[in-house]
């Protein structure tokens, strides 16, 4: 047994850092140092910036861009993409819509979509929640009727992540209303957010923040052409993607960058009785706790990758405690950097002001807030739980 | 030994819940808080009518000389409704004068707060002195017949609301009180996570007068920790009506929402996880009856301080269990400002630290219990 990593493992972590530190701009760097909002134009810059670089979307096929890293390197990669605190690389077309086309799509279909995915010239987003279908997502009613060389679409979908500034949405809809199981008679649709008949309203979260909508479809004419694999066979496309790569679902190298910032201010910031807070033994031994669990899920991790390097397999159901853990070691962080602040914490400027925060404190309520949102999102940690005992155990 | 309110304390606390759940619903609320001032004058004016501002003030100054498990049900029925109103800063700016003030203080200033013409705030907190109540930096000196105050109190709450303020301030004795104008002072107000005013007060070379002295020269300390106790022991009873609320809209929610074709609250994960919020609530309300009953009413300091941070300590680990578990069961729609809870939930996370957090409270209570009997 060897815990470490290579030297080459290690020496390519050296490189990654330190051209993200070279080529990372310091606006950027600043605003999400600041949990500022970021503009659809901050967004793409950073994944154009890597996209010139190569980096934008490792895990692809080399033909259509990808580095042909293995997934230690891949891996590492996304680490200090969070480690170094870069905006976020949106996932709807280079984790999701990219790897789904590349395994379903037509020839056609993925020279239209992939190379604009590649380059960041389409922001995408995603339609699959309905306001009656969250974690039972395969009841989902949004309806497409096939009319000629044309679907046409009606429904709602809701948590359209940026879909205020999406140019391309991807879509489960149901295109058979008569099948027996719920999962069959559902396809998977490419939908330009221009067309006509396509709404999309704010729906503001509790920390004042526009990130997330609902979108309406009222007859919405889609060419055939942009249905993805066959119709009704929508959620064959959709259980690959919900299986495919979720190995950065811990966000590790975010939380560690959390918390050498927590650690940093608490050392200076000064305690009840006058000293450092980081000196007082009950805020030390939750910091503590809360980096031994984000240890052991670091740990956790290189296990499952070090199967998959072996296995050339995905881990399968017990990826979810990645998400169930990682999830809950953001929300610990945000939780203890607002104690950390104590009173200071009360002031309230929501997201979307981007009022200029105070150093390290005005923020951090709006970002305890917003945070709720990781236990709920990307499958709920209870349905993360659900996969785990169903597949995992057998109950 | 009895837990029921009496009979007065009962009508009060009725009629305060029907006030608010006629005219101070969620959507009356929002608009209040979205209002330019942030307050409704409206619904002050009917508080006072009511007796509510006037409720824990003495009898000789207009008041009905209540104290806080008088205050406890009107003070759930403001945590039910998320009131946004500065009672709080008022009221514990109040009993500091009604304490510590002159005769001349008192009848200057507390008939005008009984009947909801003046509005205060206790200006106290300064940066970097988290819970402890003794750092006090801003200074004051005497100046000609009276003082001179410099200094800086962040997070005043009420602050760009209030007329007058009651501000601490470190003499030649030590820590005492001044009333001061709020045209005196700077204030750079914004709004608190929980939709409420405040603001950071500087003072710079104030001139008051020999009058604005309230109370000892060098004496406030004890007053300040036990209006602070006191303002402890009523964000407990506040805490109490939020986390009813947040308690009662998450089962109804498990009731209702159906995903897999049946209602949510059938999983059995769920069903235990709201029984938890349930136990917290309702020991959480065990734990405002104590601190109400102790506030004002304690045989001693120490039997004061240790039942106010046990309370506090036990409110804020169910505010923070009731108000997280709230917005995660309700899903995504727990999330947004659409939903009351979501608004709930900020006013809980505020509670759990306003008047010193569980870590605060946990070592003020074990250094007490050191002490031994």
């Amino acid at each position: 047994m060897d815990l470490s990593y290579s030297q080459e493992e290690l020496a390519f972590r050296d490189e990654v850092r330190g051209w993200l530190n070279a080529n990372l701009p310091q606006d950027l760097r600043d605003k999400v140092a600041n949990y500022e909002e970021l503009t659809r134009e901050d967004l793409l810059r950073w994944h154009r910036i890597l996209a010139k670089q190569g980096w934008v979307a490792p895990a692809w096929p080399k033909e259509w861009g990808g580095t042909g890293w293995n997934v230690v390197q891949r891996y590492l990669f996304e680490e200090e993409l969070g480690y170094v605190g870069s905006p976020p690389l949106i996932p709807f077309g280079l984790s999701m819509c990219g790897p789904v086309l590349l395994r379903f799509g037509t020839e056609a279909q993925k020279k239209r979509f992939l190379p604009r995915i590649y380059n960041g010239d389409d922001f995408w987003c995603q339609g699959y929640s309905e306001p009656g279908s969250g974690s039972d997502l395969a009841s989902l009613k949004t309806k497409a009727v096939r009319e000629g060389n044309e679907y046409v679409v009606n429904g709602q979908k809701i948590w359209t992540t940026l879909g205020h500034y999406a140019d391309w949405i991807f879509c489960l809809v149901r295109t058979d209303s008569n099948m027996s199981k719920k999962q069959e008679g559902i396809s998977f649709l490419l939908i330009d957010m221009k067309t006509p008949g396509i709404t999309v309203r704010p729906l503001m979260l509790m920390d004042g923040g526009n990130e997330v909508n609902e979108t309406f479809f009222e007859n919405v004419r889609v060419p055939a052409e942009n249905l993805v694999y066959e119709e009704n066979k929508g959620w064959t496309v959709a259980k690959y993607l919900l299986g495919h790569e979720r190995m950065n679902t811990g966000r590790i190298g975010g939380s560690k960058r959390e918390l050498a910032k927590l650690k940093e201010f608490a050392a200076r910031q000064p305690g009840d009785d006058g000293r450092p807070l980081l000196a007082d033994p009950r805020f030390r031994d939750k910091l503590t706790r809360v980096e031994v669990e984000l240890m052991a899920l670091e740990i956790t991790n290189l296990r499952f990758l070090d199967q998959m390097r072996r296995s050339g397999q995905p881990p399968g159901a017990d990826v979810s405690m990645l998400k169930i853990k990682g999830t809950e070691i953001q929300q610990a962080l945000t939780e203890l950097a607002m104690q950390a602040v104590g009173p200071l914490a009360q002031p309230f400027a929501p997201v979307a002001a981007n009022t200029p925060f105070d150093e390290f404190t005005a923020g951090l309520a709006p970002r305890y807030c917003n945070y709720r949102k990781t236990t709920i999102y990307a499958g709920s940690n209870e349905i993360q739980r659900n996969i785990i005992s169903k597949m995992t155990l057998g109950l | 030994m009895h837990f029921d309110y009496s009979e007065e304390q009962q009508l009060l606390a009725d009629s305060v819940r029907r006030f608010l759940g006629k005219g101070y619903d969620f959507e009356a609320r929002k608009k209040i808080v979205a209002s330019a001032e942030g307050w409704s004058p409206e619904t002050w004016a009917t508080l006072a009518e009511m007796g509510v501002t006037g409720l824990p003030l003495p009898a000789d100054a207009g008041g009905f000389g209540g104290g806080a498990v008088d205050l406890m049900g009107v003070m759930e029925a403001f945590g039910d409704a998320l009131v946004v109103e500065p009672y709080l800063a008022t009221i514990l700016a109040a009993r500091l004068i009604a304490r510590a003030g002159s005769d001349a203080q008192r009848e200057a200033l507390l008939p005008s707060v009984v009947d909801g013409k003046l509005r205060l705030a206790f200006a106290h907190t300064e940066r970097g002195a988290r819970y402890n109540l003794a750092q006090v930096q801003t200074a004051a000196k005497p100046a000609g017949g009276g003082w001179e105050l410099q200094g800086e109190k962040a997070v005043v709450l009420g602050a760009p609301i209030a007329e007058k303020l009651v501000v601490s301030a470190r003499t030649a004795k030590g820590v005492s009180l001044f009333v001061v104008d709020r045209g005196a002072v700077a204030i750079n107000a914004y709004r608190t996570l929980d939709q409420m005013r405040a603001g950071d007060v500087t003072l710079k070379s104030v001139k008051v007068g020999g009058d604005a002295l309230l109370g000892p020269d060098g004496g406030a300390l004890p007053l300040i920790e036990e209006s602070m106790d006191f303002g402890a022991a009523l964000v407990c009873a506040e805490a109490v009506g939020a986390m009813k609320f947040a308690c009662d809209t998450t089962l109804e929610y498990l009731k209702t929402r159906k995903q897999f074709g049946v209602p949510i609250g059938t999983f059995q994960a769920l069903q235990h996880r709201v029984v938890d919020m349930y136990i917290a609530q309702e020991q959480a309300r065990s734990m405002a009856c104590l601190a109400t009953s102790r506030a004002d009413s304690a045989a001693s300091d120490r039997e004061r301080r240790m039942a106010i941070s046990a309370a506090k300590i036990k409110i804020a680990d169910s505010c923070r269990l009731i108000s997280q578990e709230s917005v995660q069961l309700h899903g995504g729609m727990g999330m947004t400002e659409e939903l009351k809870v979501s608004h709930t939930f900020r006013r809980l996370t505020m509670i759990a630290q306003q008047f010193g957090d569980a870590d605060h409270h946990l070592a003020r209570f074990a250094a007490l219990d050191g002490e031994g009997p």
